[in-house]
């Protein structure tokens, strides 16, 4: 009997501790090792996706660089009412060095340019079919992001001099080890940022085709001409900027919507919507994935918004008074002030580059140059005019008639800071801030000087 | 053949032994007060023939002659009688001070309370029954020194703090190791809402039996990798031998808050708003704030002007409060045999929130069962399954939390005239609930229109054999499951589209399942061999833990009546998958006692764990200790006022292995989708070094009673010193990634503790006194010089305690413009601090404002009793932590921040040049000192009388008529009374959105203690 309970209880502990060694050995399921992460075409291109995933995130392209732009170039036309500081703080033009805001713009936009490092570094396993297709998409998304970090944490290209002034650092290398994210890099110059965006955005040009549908929604080559057309427009080089824009309408891929709400649509209550036919690029947002920051914080309450941003009645009163465009406001019934409706639907996608900033684009750069390419400005703008129910101008006598224009249609769409600064456009408060002032300029996040001290921190903070 | 002598044999000796017995009787009863005692083991030594005294004491049983009769009970002196030549024996049995504790359960073992030289920490059953609190840490709380416990808030079945002996942790966890009959349990939050729910819950403490807490490292170094918190084991109650036993227990009570906060009334709100208008005016003269206000007064009035006369004045925490019924059942029945014994119980526990809207219900069933198989092998299991149903509520944060009610203004009717329902569900111009009436969301709209159950469905079942292989010599093998089924469902109706801004509903449902698996087996050996003692046991511990989740998340309803995932028309978000991780552990350990007065103990574990990373998966916790009883000493023996005198001392290094993920030691991809494509995204840097972090802990004690024990005394200084701490640091943001998690940071946790335990009275009243206090005293000793925090002031800093208040120190109103002033604190040339004021708060330079880590922690519990009645008083308090009340900026804001009411001190705001005040002038939104600072931090001291109990047992003419064995009936109450500054509504308060390890103190909109009055009744037979 004795035996028994020994053999018993030998077998139990041999069983007991001979098999368990192997069970420490446990992989994650929620989740990969990166060392399996990159191994097929497929991994590479979900990369890829994930790249877009991370571009369309609420500090990014999901809304928050035009938010943030918007705020920091608004005067008493855009009013922030809304209860985050960081937010109030970018307003007011006082940012303190730890804004959360502009730190997660600035670790975001790093975060999803290490995703697009990391398909470049990857693209001999991609499938040769895919493989131009692949890079181009990823150069665009780095070349964009490059450009919006430039404008948002450097001077402005006629500020001063682009080839000494300080840009952001130039990181062209996928990280993988805690070795290599304790490199310290410093800041390029302005104009070295902007070459390297300007080379991206070139290859994804090239490498990039048409839209196949009008619903298709990543990078194309239209986008890149776009991108680049606005690229070139920030540094004033008009001719450029006209050609690219000119090359993007000419390419018959894109038609403005037959009217102003028909670019924004929403139907009652937040869906998706894939691209209008006006949309060159935008983030996509759906119920299960994205997020529209121009709804946070534009819309009101009742459709999914903080309602956080309102508009004076003052800059109502700058649009002609039967502007189609006016219709897209609501006033909150509080006196005198409007919330924005362009951004009602809740799913709807975040516009980057639509069809009318190319008209507007193409008219500017032909009236400052005397050129008619593609067509005449007083054409571009009346297309952009008579869609929203406004009568022709016969002579556009000068550039103010066609800025304004601009600043109605692209109105809380993240181009009036740099529209300001690259036509020395002083910002109306009182006292003025002149459109070069460091308060225009983010700081750099104090998190990342702490971490990385080969980084000057901007003037004025 | 051999067999047939034998049997023959046996008959013959069985049937002599029959002839020569006779039946005696007896009654017993106690030395003290003469009372008969029931329940006591009166067996015929040397054998098991035994009985057990009835209800009045007596007994019968068959003895032979000759027979020597021990009478035995738990708190007794054990007592012999020779029967000689006696038919009736009777019998005084006197209390056993020194008995009375003399079990303590360790880590795989018990132990003699004289022969350890560790820290444990005992708290019995009786002091913990029937408490009307949702969760047995609750019910510990003042009672054992060393052990802080803090609840949130007020809503039920929520996250507790428990810090054994101090934070050790700054990112792992410093919740500690909770092992119930020797099976480590799930008791971390499985919470979808933001804020923390307790696992522990789900235990009816009244199967307890005694919780031990191993808080030295000598204690708990066998629990090695996961013991730097202090180690719980939770004992439940096993059957007696004997005839069955059955109570009852039934009470029946309310709940009312502890306490309020003073808001302003509807005039006071006008007032304000209207001074902080023209104010505001003053400063902007381009805004016509005036003509603003006016219209938003009325506004909020209802779109009238009863504003201006009053005529509506809410007091919304009226609406959100209530009166909580609490009712609570459990039957339990225990006996058995020299074979078998059990124990089965049985709980409904109906727990009503003090908020609207919040309940607990738990049911429990218990079954513990012991047989022995042979004289050699023994078996057992216990099973315990329950079902604990959680109404919750939104979290501290949320506007749908009923507390942020108080938000609302007093002058915004409770039912709007327009419409004659609720203030904000309709907004008659646009046929939906209004998006800027009231002020705020108005969270009553919740009660009516949403709900969130968690129901968890829990089984905690093991089985053990243990067999005698040789004398002393014994083998004990475990088998163990916690499994944890959770489910969670919340609807949002339509109506509550202000608050989700989904305006046609939102359904979200979530299961947790988490089968938590351990088998530990282990030899053990006694052997005494003159006068060396020895005691050794080894062995292994496996333990695997598969937690699956899954969640769905659904809008767009066809219409309220439809609350289920499935009738939506639109799936937002759904998530699923699994995580595991596993233990495999070996431990040892020896205790040595030499003369009964030399004790030493070495024990040790070795953990490997699949959370370690490749370089570093196995880790090893040793720990020594060692006692001398000097009082056993010759010298000693003149020494005679003293009973007792021991002098300990330990030394061990333990782990923590709550490290949060489980692969975080892993360079890891994660889904990273768009738009309907699969997409991924690198998360997480490899770190293959990452390991446990490391505490190293000495302990010196000493134990000492006089006045033959009427008194004892247990002092303790420890140091805890914890290294490897697990650091997240950031690492250069360019990179693509924001943090790596290192094992570099340092922290030191040091302290006294004392317990006294001293039997004032003996007698007829009997009055005991059992005091605890402690200090810890934390010191963040090494973080790389990184300042780490994310809410508005709790930091960690080098040099300060974990979780300090570290920012602008708030100077009150400027004397002659009313606007906020801070104190510069700035460094003068000269090295001095400089203590001028600014209204500039950035200007002011950040300092260290407060503590929310008490300095001393204790409790008392006084208990009296005098024939039938007894009385039990327990205090518990805190003294020396600060608490910040985050939703200051917005409540006590100079009514600055816009709408929300204001509480009442901000009615000695400035007024004019020359006013001396702390509340900067009211400005309509001109944010006047609403930064965070020490303006809203205050003293979070407080001593509660925490349990008041007045009990009666009816008298046995009563009782045996009933025929039953005892009735008691007993009014309790909980929290009856809370001495304290604290200003808002309860000093027991840690907002449950942000707490975390260093996030602690905050007070958010958070629900206030519940204050419980019950009667009961108590019924054996």
């Amino acid at each position: 009997m004795k035996n028994i309970y020994y053999k018993i209880l030998l077998i139990t502990s041999a069983i007991a501790l001979g098999s368990c060694g192997d069970q420490l050995n446990l992989e994650p399921a929620q989740s990969i090792d990166a060392t399996t992460a990159l191994k097929s075409s497929k991994d590479v291109q979900a990369t890829l996706i994930g790249a877009y995933s991370n571009l369309e995130g609420s500090d990014l392209y999901g809304g928050g660089f035009y938010v943030y732009a918007d705020l920091l170039a608004s005067a008493s036309d855009i009013n922030f009412f809304g209860t985050f500081q960081g937010l109030s703080q970018i307003a007011n033009k006082a940012i303190p060095i730890n804004n959360n805001f502009v730190a997660n713009t600035w670790l975001n936009a790093y975060a999803t340019i290490n995703s697009a490092n990391i398909v470049l570094k990857s693209l001999n396993v991609v499938n040769p079919v895919d493989k131009s297709r692949v890079e181009g998409e990823a150069k665009f998304i780095r070349g964009a992001l490059y450009f919006e970090l430039v404008k948002l944490f450097g001077k402005s290209w006629n500020n001063g001099n682009p080839s000494i002034n300080l840009g952001v650092p130039l990181i062209l290398t996928p990280t993988s080890t805690v070795e290599d994210a304790s490199v310290k890099i410093g800041r390029n110059t302005v104009a070295q940022v902007y070459a390297q965006v300007i080379n991206d955005l070139k290859d994804a040009e090239s490498f990039l085709s048409k839209p196949s549908s009008v619903t298709y929604f990543y990078a194309t080559t239209g986008a890149a001409s776009a991108l680049l057309s606005r690229v070139y427009l920030t540094q004033g080089d008009y001719a450029k900027a006209r050609d690219a824009a000119n090359k993007v309408i000419t390419s018959g891929a894109y038609k403005l919507t037959n009217t102003y709400a028909d670019a924004f649509p929403f139907t009652g209550q937040g869906v998706r919507i894939f691209n209008t036919t006006e949309d060159i690029f935008a983030a996509q947002v759906s119920e299960q994935s994205g997020s529209n920051a121009l709804n946070t914080y534009y819309a009101s309450s009742s459709v999914g918004g903080r309602g956080d941003i309102e508009m004076s009645i003052d800059f109502l009163n700058t649009y002609e008074p039967n502007d189609d465009r006016l219709s897209l406001f609501t006033d909150d019934g509080s006196g005198g002030y409007s919330y924005s409706n362009k951004f009602d639907n809740q799913y709807g996608n975040v516009k980057i580059l639509r069809l009318a900033e190319m008209y507007l684009t193409r008219a500017e750069a032909n009236f400052i140059l005397g050129t008619s390419v593609g067509a005449s400005p007083e054409s571009d703008i009346n297309r952009i005019r008579a869609r929203v129910n406004l009568p022709p101008i016969s002579s556009i006598t000068s550039i103010n008639q066609i800025l304004d224009e601009r600043h109605r249609e692209l109105a809380f769409e993240g181009q009036w800071l740099t529209d300001y600064k690259r036509t020395n456009t002083s910002i109306a408060l009182s006292p003025a801030i002149p459109s070069n002032s460091p308060s225009l300029v983010f700081p750099i996040p104090q998190r990342e000087i702490l971490v990385n001290d080969k980084l000057v921190q901007n003037e004025g903070y | 053949m051999k067999k047939i002598l034998l049997l023959c044999f046996s008959l013959v000796f069985v049937l002599s032994a029959w002839a020569q017995e006779r039946v005696i009787t007896g009654k017993v009863t106690s030395t003290e007060d003469g009372s008969t005692l029931p329940g006591v083991n009166v067996v015929v030594k040397g054998t098991t023939n035994g009985t057990v005294t009835d209800a009045e004491g007596k007994y019968s049983l068959s003895v032979p002659n000759g027979a020597t009769l021990t009478f035995s009970f738990i708190g007794l002196k054990t007592t012999e009688e020779i029967v000689g030549e006696r038919s009736v024996v009777d019998v005084n049995m006197s209390s056993d001070i020194q008995q009375l504790s003399e079990v303590v359960v360790v880590g795989y073992g018990t132990q003699e309370k004289r022969d350890i030289t560790g820290n444990v920490a005992q708290i019995s059953s009786s002091s913990i029954q029937n408490l009307p609190v949702a969760s047995i840490e609750q019910s510990m709380q003042g009672k054992a020194a060393g052990v802080f416990i803090e609840s949130q808030n007020g809503k039920l079945g929520q996250g507790i703090k428990v810090r054994i002996r101090g934070s050790s942790s700054l990112s792992a966890s410093n919740q500690p190791l909770y092992v119930v009959d020797g099976i480590p349990i799930t008791s971390a939050s499985q919470s979808s809402n933001g804020a923390e729910t307790n696992p522990l819950a789900d235990i009816n403490f009244n199967d307890v039996a005694s919780i031990e807490i191993l808080k030295d490292a000598s204690a708990s170094a066998i629990y090695g990798s996961r013991a730097s918190n202090g180690v719980v084991l939770i004992t439940t109650k096993r059957g007696k031998s004997g005839k069955t036993n059955f109570t009852l227990n039934y009470f029946t009570g309310v709940s009312h808050e502890t306490g309020r906060r003073d808001f302003l009334n509807a005039k006071q709100y006008v007032d304000a708003e209207n001074q902080a208008a023209a104010s505001a005016a003053k400063l902007d003269p381009t805004f016509d704030y005036v003509g603003f206000n006016t219209k938003r007064l009325a506004r909020y009035s209802a779109g009238n002007n009863d504003y201006q006369t009053a005529k509506i004045n809410t007091d919304w925490q009226d609406l959100v409060f209530r009166a909580a019924p609490i009712n609570q059942i459990d039957v339990s029945a225990s006996g058995g045999n020299d074979k078998t014994r059990f124990f089965v119980s049985g709980q409904y526990s109906d727990q009503n929130g003090i908020l609207i809207g919040n309940s607990l219900k738990r049911i429990s069933a218990r079954m513990n069962l012991d047989h022995k198989a042979t004289e050699k092998l023994n078996i057992g299991i216990n099973f315990n399954v329950a079902r604990t149903e959680n109404h919750r509520l939104s979290n501290d944060d949320a506007f749908s939390t009923p507390l942020q009610i108080v938000a609302l203004s007093p002058i915004t009717p409770v039912i709007d005239p327009r419409t004659g329902l609720a203030s904000g569900i309709l907004d008659i111009a646009k046929g939906i609930p209004n998006d800027n009436f009231p002020v705020y969301y108005n969270p009553l709209i919740s009660i009516d229109n949403a709900s969130y159950i968690a129901t968890v469905y829990r089984t905690f079942g093991n089985a053990f054999a243990s067999y005698q292989i040789l004398p002393g010599l014994s083998f004990r093998s475990e088998v163990g499951t916690d499994l944890l089924f959770q489910t969670e469902d919340q609807y949002l109706g339509a109506l509550t589209v202000r608050n989700t801004g989904t305006p046609n509903g939102q359904g979200f449902n979530a299961t947790t399942l988490i089968a938590n698996y351990t088998t530990n087996n282990f030899l053990k050996y006694e052997k005494v061999i003159g006068e060396h003692t020895f005691d050794i046991l080894g062995g292994m511990s496996f333990q695997k833990s598969t937690s699956s989740t899954s969640s769905i998340t659904a809008q767009q309803f066809p219409s309220d009546a439809y609350k289920t995932i499935s009738s939506a028309a639109s799936i937002v978000s759904a998530s699923a998958g699994p995580t595991n991780f596993t233990f495999l552990s070996y431990f040892a350990r020896g205790n040595y006692k030499f003369k009964d007065k030399y004790l030493l103990s070495l024990s040790g574990r070795v953990d490997g764990s699949s959370r370690f990373g490749a370089n570093n998966r196995y880790g090893f916790f040793p720990a020594a200790s060692a006692g001398w009883i000097v009082s056993e000493e010759p010298f000693m023996q003149d020494v005679t006022f003293l009973s007792q005198l021991k002098l300990r001392a330990s030394y061990g290094i333990t782990g923590n292995a709550e490290i949060g993920n489980n692969f975080a030691s892993r360079g890891l991809y994660g889904p990273a989708n768009y738009v309907g494509t699969g997409g991924q995204a690198p998360f997480q840097l490899p770190n293959p070094n990452l390991k446990w972090e490391t505490t190293a802990q000495t302990d010196i004690g000493l134990d000492f009673s006089f006045l033959k024990g009427r008194i004892s005394v247990e002092a303790d200084y420890y140091m805890k010193s914890t290294s490897d701490l697990l650091l997240v640091k950031n690492v250069v943001g360019s990179s693509g990634f924001r943090t790596f998690t290192q094992n570099i940071g340092k922290l030191e946790n040091k302290g006294f503790e004392l317990v006294v335990n001293s039997q004032n009275l003996v007698g007829d009243l009997k009055w005991t006194t059992s005091f605890n206090l402690a200090t810890t005293e934390n010191k963040v000793t090494d973080l790389q010089g990184q300042v780490l925090g994310t809410n508005d002031l709790n930091r960690a800093i080098e040099g300060q305690s974990i979780g300090v208040f570290y920012g602008r120190e708030f100077a009150g109103a400027d004397k002659a413009n009313g606007d906020a002033l801070y104190v510069l604190n700035s460094k003068n040339a000269d090295g001095s601090i400089n203590r001028g004021t600014t209204n500039n708060y950035n200007n002011a330079q950040q300092t260290v404002l407060g503590n929310p880590n008490p300095k001393w922690y204790g409790g008392i519990t006084n208990t009296l009793s005098y024939k039938g009645f007894d009385f039990t008083l327990v205090f518990q308090g805190v003294q020396g932590n600060m608490i910040y009340n985050g939703g200051g900026q917005y409540m006590s804001a100079s009514a600055s921040n816009g709408y929300d009411n204001q509480t009442t001190d901000q009615l000695n705001a400035w007024k004019k040049p020359g006013d001396i005040t702390s509340v900067p002038e009211l400005r309509l939104f001109f944010g006047n000192g609403v930064n965070p600072s020490s303006r809203y931090l205050s003293d979070g001291s407080y001593v509660r009388l925490k349990t008041i109990t007045l009990g009666y047992n009816l008298p046995q003419i009563a009782t045996s008529k009933l025929k039953v064995e005892r009735i008691r009936i007993y009014v309790t109450a909980q929290n009856l009374y809370t001495f304290t500054s604290y200003k808002g509504w309860d000093p027991e308060v840690n907002a449950d959105y942000q707490a975390s390890n260093i996030n602690q103190g905050v007070d958010f909109y958070s629900a206030p203690q519940p204050k419980t009055i019950t009667a009961g009744i108590n019924v054996s037979f």
